[in-house]
């Protein structure tokens, strides 16, 4: 809502020395959100003034054409004599009054008005156009042409009204009633302790049976229907200067008299209006829900299809209007035409004024349904005071009677759904009860009045908010009006006690430690978007029927290429990598923990629960059932250096094995056993892909895989060679966890170490030999470490040589060698059994 | 080894002479003072102090001596001994001693070579930002709540008092989830979260009052990414409902976050607006932590990070709409509560001075790496 300063201080007779900031600030703390002061006619200064066009000379040797006037300005340039100045704009006569900018007159934008040859004659000023002066755009582009009755030589920014000041203020759905000068007026008054005009209240004629005919069958859509007719309008009237300048501030086009009438009785009072031409009514109006199939042109020129849920003002002929949204093209204000032959000047000159009170969910879902918002529509959508209907009516009327000359009609019009006034009961202590401040009864009731509530009642007072506030409907609505007025600025600050707590869940822990571990392991955190396309998938080689296939897809994505939301975390770091790798930095190991989401099993649908009661457990259960699956995954990837070289030696490339350990990093901090063995996925290099498990309630379940990504996907996706990646589902892995680690006991006594090497084939599994010489060895085995794996022509085709360090030691004696050696044979036997293993050299 | 010889004469041995006895072991004194490193010395060592030297020979010949004779010819080589031992090591320390110095300097290194081989991680500060703010509420006793990303619409909308139709819910521009076949638009009653709320009402629904929470979260909005949005972004709600609960709680609140996170001399400041699951409901502005205040009307001091006008836009605010009590099964007679939540990519962006949302979005190595491991 756009509030020029001037137009409010109709109402309310704020000192003069306020400006448009100050009563910013008032009405900011009053809890309005004003956005702007725009301040009108910065860096305008006259001479400007009313010049009447004396004589016009066509130039027509240049490329436009181009106008030499005489221009009558009055005394105003010290003269007396014609003003000689050079025009290119078309849109006026010779005779007709204008808006001159004389020689010394700066206009916005710092244009400077000079005397100046151009087109071989001296021009001695500018003849203005709104859009020069800054008073917004008119469309026509055109120069002004002023009412004849004005005198040549007065000041033109005073009859103008160019210098001003407009708040711009965003209201909030709550406060439609601030969507007019009237509830933004009353919010002032207040604020500063003022007195309030209302321009409501008129003295309005009682209804009676002599008005145009109306016919409401929907009362629950329309539950007031207030029409009157004023006859006799001067088809050639146009709007003052004065409405004209008040529209424009307030951000609306002028158009027409009786058009223009309206939009500034709806800007006055928040009530929108709609004149009819009564000349093209055919019948009754009627105000009903649309019928199948109907169809109505709306005033901006769009034939739409109607919904029957959409409310209808029709004739006889059928839809006329878009009730409480747009009017109808067929019942629209004609413009003045004049008859060529006769000269006589046709238009619109009876007019049938409606002013109504629509339900705002019906008026909210039509405007949503034919995505058409209009300044009607904003306003029924968050409330219009329904008692200003017969005002707004009587106001229209009367304006169209000074101003075009009209001749109202007796008849009023007035269908009434019969209605009670909302009442609340609330305890007088409520507001300082929610605030946690004493303001005490009196204080309350008087901020309620302000507001314009009745109050009545002792300790229990029982309140009727008035009919422009559909928004009061509780106690707490009521307990913010009185904090608000009060000043949200005065209240204290205290601290509530919660009762203990107790910290972050094992779950919380658990993600915050992984993310710690891994950036300690030198991984950079990525936050990625969730949206992918199909095709990621399928670059990335995943299976057809992996479970990642399982995608949710959004109705309205933001890109019609990605569709979908993530089932991995793959496509978002790697794309992250690439991005990272073009802008130079090469050496790469990024990270991310997040959700991933999959596909309810059963899909349905997510049913409105009541909310006047809370859900019970089965229908909760009913909901969260139709949710996708949404666990955190925690997935790596890596390219280039995993460790730089420098001045110490050489450096090393990342590799298949920092993926795996990043893995057993993330299983560490969550406490879990990670099960590594080769495996095979989509996205990863077959002879390098490990499948990653852990046991969940005695059950083993695989979690994820890490290793080289797939030359084809490497390349299907333009990343560095050898990119190797992870990923693993984090909830699974936390549910496998251990829980707390249990202290090993630690012995005094000396060490004896073994070291063993074993030959086995190659395609043997190092932790399989590893698992079979920990079992093998029995309880004297405090560690084992695989030290070097080789492979050559002395160990045989095919084979490898695994070698290992056991470290051995009791908790109650030094070891002999003999028991050592006893239990290193035991482990080689077992890893001789399980994995045929052969002692190296044996 | 000679017998003793009881009528043998010291005098008449000639290496139990005192004269003799002193040559040795000035002998033995010059062979250490001459010997140049520590192999020398232990040459000279050898020799002087062996087994085979003079004076342990001398010292063998005691034993043949008439016992009268015994004391004074033994006192005579033990001090001698003594002395050349003495001497032995007060050349072996000064031998050493310099070999030491010599080597030390040899092995000096430029303690000024980087060391980069394996580059540092980091956390990204989104992440460690949200919980820096839920700790500050943690150590005050809330609890951390977590919810869904991909939600029903009765926990993002219905249960917080957005009605159908309402133009707040319009005011959301949400992204919504396909339903099975056979449904259109957005008849499948799930969308994808636009605020962290709807976590107040699941915990609201599980726990029993008195509820202490913080919700950090990823929520999603339809807006494209510029230097000012991005659809997906992070927010950090608190829910508290209590008996007796009050707006001047709300605000000390508030003012305590502000306080832990930015200050001691910190606060905050509402006004009033609206949202339908708070009632009454208040924008919040923190104190600029920058300015404290002190640009407002001054010109030679404008300030950056307010904009010069004193205040940072921080969130919404406000006590809970007993309507959402009633719909998540809490008696609104007996309970009442307060409910904040704010952006952490604008609280990153004025804290850290990050221009460009974008920057927090692209996981560009260079960007999140200074953020180190907390916030």
């Amino acid at each position: 809502m756009r509030v020029p300063l001037s137009w409010l201080r109709e109402y309310v007779d704020l000192p003069a020395t306020e400006t448009g900031r100050d009563v910013q600030a008032k009405l900011v703390s009053a809890g309005l959100e004003v956005e702007t002061v725009e301040q009108l006619g910065a860096g305008l200064t006259g001479p400007l003034v009313v010049g009447r066009v004396l004589t016009i000379e066509e130039l027509t040797e240049f490329k436009k054409p181009i106008r030499f006037c005489t221009v009558d300005v009055g005394a105003a340039n010290g003269t007396g004599e014609p003003q000689e100045i050079i025009c290119g704009a078309r849109n006026f006569a010779e005779g007709d009054k204008v808006v001159v900018a004389l020689p010394g007159a700066v206009l916005p934008g710092d244009f400077r008005i000079a005397e100046r040859k151009t087109y071989g004659k001296v021009s001695r000023g500018m003849i203005c156009s709104g859009d020069e002066l800054g008073m917004g755009d008119d469309g026509s582009h055109g120069i002004i042409v002023l009412p004849p009755e004005y005198e040549v030589g007065i000041d033109a920014t005073e009859l103008l009204e160019l210098y001003d000041e407009v708040l711009d203020i965003a209201v909030t759905p709550d406060r439609g009633y601030c969507l007019s000068m009237r509830g933004i007026a009353r919010e002032v008054a207040t604020a500063y302790g003022l007195p309030l005009r209302d321009p409501a209240l008129l003295d309005v004629p009682a209804p009676n049976s002599y008005g145009y005919l109306v016919k409401v069958s929907d009362p629950i859509g329309c539950d007031r229907f207030t029409a009157r007719t004023v006859v006799g309008l001067d088809p050639e009237a146009r709007s003052p200067i004065w409405l004209q300048r008040r529209l424009q501030k307030a951000g609306m086009r002028p158009i027409g008299l009786a058009v223009d009438i309206t939009n500034y009785v709806m800007l006055e009072l928040g009530q929108p209006l709609h004149a009819y031409d009564r000349t093209r009514l055919d019948g009754p109006i009627t105000v009903r829900r649309a019928e199948p199939g109907e169809k109505l042109t709306t005033l901006d020129g769009t034939v739409r299809v109607l919904d029957q849920a959409d409310l209808l003002i029709t004739d006889n002929r059928g839809p006329i209007g878009l009730a409480g949204v747009m009017g109808g093209a067929n019942t629209e204000i004609a413009d003045a035409v004049t008859d060529p032959e006769t000269g006589e000047v046709r238009g619109t000159t009876e007019v049938v004024i409606e002013a109504a009170h629509f339900d705002a969910i019906s008026i909210a879902r039509t405007a949503r349904r034919h995505k058409l918002s209009s300044e009607a529509s904003k306003r029924f959508e968050r409330g219009v005071d329904p008692q200003a209907a017969a005002a707004a009516a009587q106001r229209t009327v009367d304006l169209l009677v000074l101003l075009a000359g009209g001749t109202a009609e007796v008849g009023v019009t007035e269908v009434l759904a019969p209605s009670a006034p909302r009442t609340i009961t609330m305890p007088a202590d409520h507001p300082d009860r929610v605030a946690g401040v004493a303001y005490g009864r009196e204080t309350v009731v008087r901020r309620l009045q302000e507001v314009g509530c009745d109050v009545s009642g002792q300790d229990e007072l029982v309140v009727t908010a008035p009919s422009w506030r559909p928004d009061l409907t509780e106690p707490n609505d009521l307990a913010e009006e009185v904090i608000r007025l009060e000043g949200y600025e005065n209240l204290p600050s205290t601290l509530p006690k919660p009762p203990a707590g107790r910290g972050l869940t094992e779950r919380q822990r658990t993600h915050r430690r992984v993310g710690r571990a891994l950036a300690g392991a030198g991984y950079v955190e990525a936050l990625n978007y969730p949206f992918i396309g199909k095709e990621i998938l399928d670059r990335l080689d995943i299976p057809a029927d992996d479970p990642c296939r399982q995608v949710v897809t959004l109705v309205n994505p933001l890109s019609d290429e990605e569709p979908a939301l993530r089932t991995t975390l793959l496509p978002g770091l790697l794309a992250a990598l690439r991005r990272n790798d073009g802008r130079g930095s090469h050496d790469l190991a990024l990270f991310e923990t997040g959700l991933v989401f999959r596909a309810a099993g059963e899909p349905g649908v997510a049913v409105r629960l009541p909310v006047d009661r809370r859900p019970t457990d089965e229908e909760i259960a009913g909901v969260n059932a139709v949710l996708p699956q949404q666990p955190r995954h925690a997935a790596v990837v890596l390219a280039g250096a995993r460790e730089q070289a420098g001045w110490w030696g050489g450096g090393r490339p990342s590799d298949w094995a920092d993926a795996v350990e990043a893995a057993r990093t993330v299983a560490r901090e969550a406490g879990a056993e990670l099960i590594v063995r080769q495996g095979q996925y989509g996205p990863l290099h077959p002879g390098r892909c490990a499948e990653l498990a852990v046991v969940v309630d005695g059950e083993e379940r695989v979690v994820g895989h890490a290793g080289e990504l797939h030359p084809r996907v490497i390349k299907a996706l333009h990343l560095p060679a050898r990119t190797c990646a992870m990923e693993l589902d984090l909830d699974t892995v936390e549910r496998a966890s251990a829980g707390a680690v249990r202290a090993p006991r630690i012995s005094a006594f000396p060490v004896a170490t073994q070291d063993v090497a074993l030959v086995v084939d190659r395609q043997v599994p190092s932790a399989e030999v590893g698992r079979a010489l920990r079992e093998g060895a029995g309880e004297l085995l405090e560690s084992i470490r695989l030290f070097d794996v080789f492979e050559g022509e002395q160990i045989g085709e095919g084979r490898k040589s695994l070698a290992y360090a056991l470290r051995f030691r009791a908790a109650d004696r030094t070891l002999t060698v003999e028991e050592a050696s006893a239990a290193r044979d035991a482990a080689v036997a077992v890893a001789a059994e399980r994995t045929g293993a052969v002692l190296r050299g044996a | 080894m000679s017998a003793p010889n009881k009528s043998y004469d010291p005098v008449e041995v000639e290496a139990l002479k005192p004269e003799e006895i002193e040559r040795m072991r000035d002998e033995a004194l010059a062979a250490f003072a001459a010997a140049g490193d520590l192999d020398a010395l232990h040459e000279a060592k050898v020799a002087q102090t062996g087994p085979t030297s003079p004076l342990a020979l001398a010292n063998r010949e005691i034993g043949a001596l008439p016992p009268h004779a015994k004391a004074e010819a033994g006192k005579r080589v033990g001090q001698a001994r003594g002395a050349v031992n003495k001497a032995l090591a007060a050349r072996q320390a000064e031998l050493e001693a310099e070999r030491d110095a010599r080597v030390l300097v040899e092995e000096a290194v430029d303690v000024t070579l980087p060391h980069d081989r394996t580059p540092a991680g980091a956390r990204h500060p989104l992440t460690t930002l949200m919980e820096r703010v839920a700790d500050v509420f943690v150590s005050m006793g809330y609890e951390v709540a977590e919810g869904p990303e991909v939600e029903a619409e009765w926990f993002n909308f219905d249960a917080l008092n957005f009605v159908p139709d309402h133009p707040a819910r319009q005011m959301q521009d949400t992204f919504f989830v396909e339903g099975p076949e056979g449904t259109s638009g957005d008849e499948s009653g799930i969308v994808l979260r636009t605020h962290t709320s709807p976590v107040q009402a699941r915990t609201l629904i599980d726990r029993e009052p008195p509820v202490y929470v913080v919700c950090p979260g990823r929520v999603y909005r339809t807006d494209e990414l510029d230097a000012t949005h991005t659809p997906v972004f992070h927010q950090i709600e608190l829910l508290a409902v209590d008996e007796g609960l009050t707006m001047a709680d709300l605000k000390g609140t508030l003012d305590h976050m502000v306080q832990a996170l930015f200050g001691p001399d910190m606060k905050t400041r509402l006004r009033p607006n609206f949202f339908p699951f708070t009632e009454p409901s208040a924008e919040m502005d923190m104190l600029c932590y920058v300015c404290r205040g002190e640009s407002v009307g001054n010109a030679d001091r404008p300030c950056r990070t307010c904009g010069s006008e004193g205040w940072i836009e921080l969130g919404g605010c406000g006590m809970v709409n007993p309507k959402v009590l009633v719909a998540c099964g809490v008696d609104p007679e007996k309970y009442s509560g307060f409910a904040f939540g704010f952006g952490i990519e604008r609280m990153l962006m004025f804290r850290h001075n990050v221009e460009d949302m974008r920057d927090m979005v692209e996981g560009d190595v260079r960007f999140t790496r200074p953020f180190g491991m907390e916030i």
